[in-house]
């Protein structure tokens, strides 16, 4: 154990910089509550480090050490309908928003057919309108997670915001497309901010795109992501991050679950420098559920760390935690799932699996899958393999006529699908395979 | 320390045999002592506080050579350095290091004469885990005569022992007699400065015991500190050093399932395993000390590092180990294995009652090929206590094939207490295989349902499922440690399960 551990160093005063740089003039009360609060805790705490037990296999220290500039205001983005067609998915039937850089970016956005009283657009523009309807529900379901999530309260601007309002369903899933561009200049910051309320019996599906125009441009997102799903309501989410070689993505996801309500995630973590994907889901009403899927696909000097913390308030909650990974060359990967059974959350069933699979002996996978239990009455269990295909698995493809290659190309790629095959959005589903199957094709 | 003898001696251990040969004992007790500790007996407590002035003294006191108190002062700086841990999920007042002595003579308890004067508890105790009249006695502190009784035995077995070339004393008297070899594998597996604790107990260790099994030699019976006397007392800051030579086999016990009182509330033992090419080592603990009042006042802070290694090929270090006492345990019997094929394993049953909290586990560090580990935890909550798995299982880039098998197992009695596992994986090699399963459950209404219906009392089904729970660990305990751990669980679950 080292001794006296030096404090981060890494100074603080570009961010700090870039918040003054701010326009607080047009901001509503409580976007300026938000962000003085999260300036306040910015300034005292510390980076995330690897003395700290959560961060021990992460090192963030490339986005700590540069020293980016914050976007603090839209810029014209000059991009045109075709720049963004392939990066869509529903075909001009789903609701399908553009945020360039983190800014929404109305005239690239396809509007679908939405039901009475859904909201599905910016969050800047709903905090602007006096339907309070955002601003009830902004921060309130944030804990204080790290500097990175204060950072993003300190300089909230926009983001999505997506209501669907009690008893309704929308058909379409609604589409959300983070797209980072040269444009915006290299080392530069974002940081967009997320909100979607599920009221009352309502059902909605979202797809999280980050995906980049970039090139090589080394550029940072900090996103951070609330979700409310109210009683009886059922949300699906999916996130699918290809960011760019150079694009690091720190992401925070906290859900709140009341009564009765379903929800269900995919983290699908495909390219990108460095990407952390946190996902805290808190179980805070009875006979609440959830099931949260992951899937890395890791290569090159990539790191990637899927945190799940989900917790357990309430009796008779269900959660399901499967994540999955396939970890190539120099790569690094990170899971850590946390599953926390409080005294009052009597008959929970959880349940909680992770797989990896190893394709190369310079890569590398900490796994930690942890149980924090303080109720008797409960069925808790967890898992977790580390491992190639067995060699008899192999030979028995072999003494099929397939050579080995295709044989470890097939089987790797049905370790992926596994989670693939889960997506009930037909078109994302298939783009997904079509990608898996690509990669690790035997012919490539 | 009631535990386990070959069948040989077994006679020795019943209480009429004791009785009966009182006279025997009492002649014992007045001659001259000549196994060494006597001597300490005599020499004064050094006041409270560390510094190099009271390590100077400690190594002096004990005769040391020169190497070996450089290396004490090398680790009291070290230590001076380093921080307490604070990562384990347990909640206590870090003792104040400056008010510790750390070197005393053996404590002599105030004798009482019989054991009218033995709080009837503890008495209790020993009826249920069926301890010896005799044995009783010495455990409460109650004149001597049974610890005399052992030096018969421990005499006997020390013949047996020499005839094979293996040394079994105490760490003292190694690094007298056979100071080369201390000093070639002291510290070789827990470096001076692998942790706070380990540090700690490099620099000012009191005693412990030392085992040399020679090339090719199987250890003729299961070592004990029982049979070591002056094992006794060694106290708070106990080291273990025990070295296999090729192809030597070794099974080691230590501990007691008796409840042992001790004034000394820290204690930070560390203990080396070493075993060369297709050596085994087997190391079982019994774990019983006093785990402090009903509102955790007063226990016993257990902070032990015990790391084995294998070295050479094949070789094979199993850890087994029953932990019931203690009001804080901190406790992660490890395994490194370098050697290839060489074999890993750790058994774990680790119990937790009133205020008690135990953060224990093991780590396998795979660096030879084909290397195997298994680890099979078993933990038990009651009370108002947390209990915690923390295990790592980590495989480096030249392990190849190298396999885990983990499984730990939560039982939660009661919902005031907790349970928690935290398992580190980390695999950085393509061919190894590691799997790991945990679980946590109560004991299910049906299981007891089904036991009443069969005129078996609560209680009683309760200890049933529970020995049941714990078999797979037991079944690694030589037999009479597995007999009495049973017992043990059975005294601590009373009155813990409503």
């Amino acid at each position: 154990m080292p001794a006296h551990s030096p404090k981060s160093r890494a100074p603080k005063s570009h961010y700090i910089r870039d918040i003054a740089r701010l326009d607080t003039s047009s901001a509503p009360e409580r976007v300026r509550a938000i962000r003085a609060a999260g300036v306040a805790a910015f300034q005292t705490t510390d980076y995330p480090n690897t003395r700290m037990e959560e961060w021990r296999h992460t090192n963030i220290a490339p986005i700590v050490g540069t020293p980016y500039q914050s976007l603090v205001a839209p810029t014209e983005h000059g991009l045109t309908l075709s720049d963004v067609a392939p990066f869509l998915l529903g075909d001009g039937a789903w609701t399908e928003l553009v945020f360039v850089n983190g800014y929404f970016a109305d005239d690239l956005s396809v509007k679908g057919a939405l039901p009475r009283g859904a909201f599905a657009g910016s969050l800047w523009e709903a905090l602007l309108s006096d339907s309070g309807l955002a601003e009830a529900h902004l921060n309130h379901y944030l804990g204080p997670r790290n500097t990175f999530t204060h950072l993003n309260n300190a300089m909230l601007q926009d983001g999505a915001f997506v209501y669907a309002p009690k008893n309704a369903a929308l058909e379409t899933p609604v589409h959300l497309v983070f797209l980072s561009t040269a444009q915006r200049g290299p080392e530069t910051a974002a940081h967009p901010r997320n909100l979607f309320v599920a009221d009352a019996g309502s059902q909605v599906t979202l797809v999280e795109s980050h995906v980049h125009l970039a090139g090589d441009t080394p550029y940072f997102n900090n996103l951070v992501v609330e979700i409310a799903v109210e009683a009886n309501a059922s949300v699906e989410r999916y996130k699918v991050v290809r960011e760019g070689a150079r694009g690091n993505l720190l992401a925070t996801t906290e859900v709140r679950q009341a009564r009765d309500s379903r929800f269900r995630s995919f983290a699908f973590t495909l390219e990108g420098a460095i990407v952390r994907n946190q996902m805290c889901v808190a179980l805070d009403g009875e006979g609440a559920e959830c099931e949260l899927h992951g899937l890395m696909l890791d290569d090159g000097e990539r790191l990637i760390d899927n945190a799940v913390n989900i917790t357990h308030l309430r009796p008779h909650c269900r959660s399901r935690i499967a994540y999955k990974g396939i970890l190539g060359d120099r790569s690094k990967g990170v899971f850590l799932g946390k599953v926390h059974v409080l005294p009052e959350a009597q008959q929970t069933d959880s349940n909680q699996l992770s797989n990896y699979m190893l394709l190369s002996d310079h890569a590398t996978i900490n796994t930690k899958p942890q149980l924090e239990i303080y109720a008797d009455d409960v069925k808790c269990t967890h898992g977790a393999t580390v491992g190639a295909p067995p060699e008899p698995v192999i030979f028995y493809f072999r003494s099929r006529g397939m050579d080995e290659r295709t044989a470890r190309g097939m089987l790797t790629y049905g370790f992926a699908d596994e989670v693939v095959s889960e997506v009930s959005v037909a078109a994302l589903r298939e783009r997904l395979e079509a990608y898996v199957f690509e990669k690790y094709s035997p012919r490539r | 320390m009631t535990t386990h003898t070959d069948n040989l001696e077994t006679a020795k251990y019943t209480g009429t045999r004791v009785e009966r040969s009182n006279q025997e004992v009492a002649d014992l007790a007045n001659r001259a002592y000549k196994y060494g500790w006597t001597t300490e007996i005599e020499s004064e407590t050094l006041e409270k506080g560390l510094n190099e002035e009271v390590i100077r003294q400690i190594s002096e006191k004990k005769g040391e050579p020169e190497w070996m108190l450089a290396w004490r002062l090398k680790a009291y700086r070290h230590w001076r350095g380093m921080d307490p841990p604070t990562w384990a999920k347990v909640r206590y007042e870090t003792p104040d290091f400056q008010d510790i002595s750390y070197y005393s003579a053996p404590k002599k308890a105030p004798e009482k004469k019989s054991l009218d004067e033995v709080d009837p508890k503890l008495l209790e105790t020993f009826e249920k885990l069926g301890i010896p009249l005799g044995e009783q006695k010495r455990l409460a502190g109650v004149a001597v005569d049974a610890v005399f009784d052992s030096v018969s035995v421990a005499t006997t077995h020390k013949d047996i022992l020499a005839k094979k070339g293996i040394i079994f004393c105490s760490i003292s008297e190694a690094l007298r007699e056979h100071g080369e070899l201390v000093r070639r594998y002291l510290g070789s597996v827990v470096p001076a400065n692998d942790n706070f604790y380990a540090a700690l107990n490099s620099a000012v260790f009191s005693d412990g015991s030392f085992v040399y099994i020679p090339r090719g030699v199987k250890c003729p019976m299961d070592l004990s500190t029982y049979f070591r006397i002056n094992a006794q007392n060694t106290g708070q800051f106990e080291r273990t050093l025990i070295i296999a030579e090729e192809g030597a086999e070794v099974s080691y016990l230590e501990g007691c399932t008796a409840p042992m009182r001790d004034e000394n509330q820290l204690h930070a033992a560390v203990v080396e395993l070493v075993a060369h090419k297709n050596a085994t080592i087997r190391y079982a603990t019994v774990q019983n000390w006093y785990a402090g009042d009903e509102e955790g006042r007063g226990g016993i802070f257990n902070f032990v590092t015990k790391r084995g290694a294998c070295l050479g090929a094949n070789a094979r270090i199993s850890w087994t180990q029953v932990e019931t006492g203690s009001a804080i345990t901190w406790k992660y019997p490890s395994c490194i294995l370098k050697g290839d094929n060489s074999v890993g394993e750790f058994y774990s049953v680790a119990m937790t009652t009133g205020r008690q909290q135990a953060d224990t586990g093991t780590k396998m560090l795979h660096l030879g090929k084909n290397t195997r580990s298994t680890i099979i935890s078993k933990t038990i909550s009651a009370g108002r206590s947390d209990n915690s798995y923390r295990g790592l299982v980590r495989v480096m880039p030249k392990a190849a094939n190298a396999r885990n098998y983990t499984q730990c197992d939560s039982l939660l009695l009661g919902s005031t207490c907790g349970a928690h596992t935290f398992p580190y994986i980390d695999v950085r090699n393509r061919t190894a295989s590691v799997e790991h399963e945990a679980s946590t459950s109560k004991i299910s209404e049906d299981q007891l349902f089904y036991c009443q219906t069969r005129a078996i009392r609560p209680e009683d089904a309760i200890s049933m499922v529970v020995n049941g729970f714990c078999k797979e660990v037991f079944d690694h305990l030589p037999m009479e440690f597995a007999v009495e751990a049973t017992k043990l669980l059975g005294v601590s679950l009373e009155g813990s399960v409503g």
